[in-house]
């Protein structure tokens, strides 16, 4: 009896453990459903097919699934139209740095993206926005000069047009390959930010896992209203370079969406289901260039 | 250009700096006249420069203000947390100059380098820089920064206070204060934790400094999952001050003597602060409103990728009216 227990115990944290590795280096978790027949977090059974109508959130933990942007596109914006922006900035290679072409190329391949990013106008719930989605199937949702540019045109044209600018972020960082053009895209975009601000139109940031480095650490927090998805990874250095200088074990839930909500850092942590509502009752009550806007 | 003509062109900068600063190093000129003959020069590999850039003797942020500044009188801590001592700024006199200066500190000492956290800082450290920024813009001064870090502290404090959110606000508030700015990359600019104070009109660099977005070993253990091939990722990630020149990140090199800045910290200061005088020059004429708009103009232009080249000046010429 006290072996089976013990038995279930460690089956039940094991596979978490070897989970969490495998989402740090961006593994598709539909795989494990498909395979398991079961989710990922709580191991309960759970069906591949059916995960598509509860928006790819477990039943049973609330355990929110990564999607990709045209998905996230799906579940968020009126009737899935979306009229995209800077559709045709590509990415080339600045520092000749090895192997990059190639790494984009494959990218492409497995991601169907041009980048790790689409930015496009859209409604939701019938109010005209601006919306960009990240997209960490594309080289870890990395940050290089077109992420940098493609946010910073759907920030622009959120001020030109007078519209709300909505970010879902989802990012390892910023991408190296592109060595100092992508660090500089962490300026470019905040400047972006402060001609918004200028303008007095709204940000708003969705939080989803995971977002780290270069990404949180300009646009992201930079938001009027930052909102975070449930349990999501949330933080500037990566847990495994923290563990590497400090020598310790980090604690339970560190760096996780309700971590960043009790230090303060993010406004609300929403679930995926109310995301429509909660950006809809923003919008209405952010309007652009109202009284006392600068 | 070839070392030797890189050399030579050195030894003729030296040469009149002795002669205009009344300087006796005419053992130095000797020694690179004989170096420059025997013709045993190679050119400086982006370790080599890594390497200076982290030299223990390596004069920091304190050194120069010692150097170039006539008088400075340091201020403390960030309003909300802390003082965080790994960033140290002020208030400076550029002879009748009021300026307010503020950059990464690094410990001279195991002692220093432990209460200074090897210049690597915390939100605190970056809230204090804003803090700064903001009252210098208040009382029109002009804003020198200094960057010397690997990179901002990744630590469990960090994280909690917010350390994204910290840069993130540098970043947006530089990139619009009303008074000018010039950022010098001293010795090692890393990452966002460099950049978090390095958003200015003009940015120059040390000739030995690195400026990336990430330190050499960090690339290396990505990339080639072996922090030990550090050299090899110094190479690729283009991280000099030629490199950054070259891509028009940066405004100029500030050349150091030969065998590293630490050899002769005041040749070093003395350039420095010729580029502060002649920067500022320039920069007090314009109206704060242009300053800012051709500080957002530097960075919107910033990055690299395909997109047919008519397009994308119409999108700036939209933006800016250029």
């Amino acid at each position: 009896m006290i072996r089976l227990g013990l038995r279930r115990f460690l089956n039940r944290v094991k596979p978490r453990e070897t989970w969490d590795e495998a989402k740090i280096a961006g593994r598709d978790e539909r795989i494990f459903v498909e395979n398991k027949k079961s989710c990922p977090a709580c191991h309960k059974g759970l069906d591949a097919a059916e995960l598509e109508q509860t928006l790819y959130v477990c039943p049973f933990c609330n355990h929110h699934f990564r999607i990709t942007p045209w998905e996230r596109i799906r579940f968020t914006v009126d009737g899935g139209v979306f009229q995209e922006i800077a559709g045709k900035v590509e990415s080339s290679n600045p520092l000749a740095f090895p192997d990059y072409e190639s790494k984009v190329a494959e990218a492409r391949e497995k991601s169907g993206m041009s980048e790790a990013v689409v930015t496009g106008r859209c409604k939701i719930e019938n109010r005209d926005v601006i919306m960009a989605v990240m997209a960490f199937t594309f080289m870890g949702g990395s940050m290089g000069s077109v992420v940098g540019e493609k946010i910073t045109r759907a920030m622009l044209e959120g001020a030109r047009q007078e519209l709300p600018v909505i970010i879902y972020t989802c990012s390892g960082g910023a991408r190296m390959q592109e060595g100092i053009f992508s660090l500089m895209q962490m300026a470019k975009t905040s400047n972006a930010a402060a001609l918004l601000e200028e303008k007095g139109v709204p940000l708003f940031i969705v939080i989803t896992d995971p977002t780290y480095g270069g990404t949180t650490a300009s646009f992201t927090m930079l938001g009027d209203v930052i909102l975070a998805e449930p349990d999501a990874l949330i933080g500037f250095a990566g847990p495994r370079v923290i563990e590497g200088t400090i020598k310790q074990k980090l604690p339970e839930g560190f760096q996780r969406s309700e971590f960043l909500l009790q230090k303060g850092f993010v406004d609300m942590v929403v679930e995926r289901k109310d995301l429509r509502r909660t950006l809809a009752f923003l919008i209405d009550t952010h309007s652009p260039n109202a009284k006392g806007a600068r | 250009m070839s070392s030797n003509e890189h050399l030579s062109k050195k030894l003729g900068e030296l040469k009149s700096l002795a002669e205009r600063e009344k300087l006796d190093i005419s053992e130095d000129i000797s020694r690179l006249e004989a170096k420059l003959k025997s013709g045993k020069t190679a050119p400086s590999s982006a370790w080599r420069r890594v390497e200076l850039a982290r030299h223990p003797s390596r004069p920091g942020t304190l050194d120069y203000i010692e150097r170039i500044f006539d008088d400075f009188v340091e201020l403390h801590g960030d309003r909300c947390f802390g003082d965080d001592p790994a960033i140290v700024g002020g208030i400076a006199m550029f002879g009748t100059q009021p300026v307010t200066v503020f950059g990464h500190q690094k410990g001279r000492n195991m002692k220093e380098n432990m209460r200074r956290n090897y210049g690597l800082a915390l939100p605190e450290g970056y809230r204090k820089a804003l803090r700064l920024a903001k009252q210098a813009e208040k009382f029109g001064r002009p804003i020198v920064s200094f960057v010397d870090t690997q990179g901002a502290f990744p630590g469990i404090a960090s994280e909690e206070r917010g350390i994204s959110e910290a840069i993130a606000r540098n970043l947006k508030e530089f990139s619009t204060l009303r008074v000018p700015i010039i950022c010098f990359i001293l010795g090692e600019g890393g990452s966002g934790g460099a950049l978090g104070i390095a958003v200015g009109d003009e940015v120059y660099m040390l000739e030995n400094a690195w400026y990336s977005v990430i330190t050499p070993e960090g690339c290396a253990s990505i990339l080639f999952r072996d922090a030990s091939k550090a050299k090899q990722a110094a190479e690729v990630l283009k991280m000099t001050a030629p490199d950054l020149l070259g891509y028009d990140i940066v405004d100029g090199i500030i050349y150091e003597p030969i065998g590293g800045a630490h050899t002769d910290p005041d040749f070093t200061a003395s350039k420095i602060k010729l580029q502060i005088a002649d920067t500022l020059s320039r920069l007090m004429l314009k109206a704060p409103q242009q300053l800012v708009r051709d500080r957002s103009m530097r960075l919107q232009k910033i990055g690299v990728f395909a997109e047919a080249r008519e397009r994308r000046q119409s999108f700036l010429r939209r933006l800016f009216g250029v």
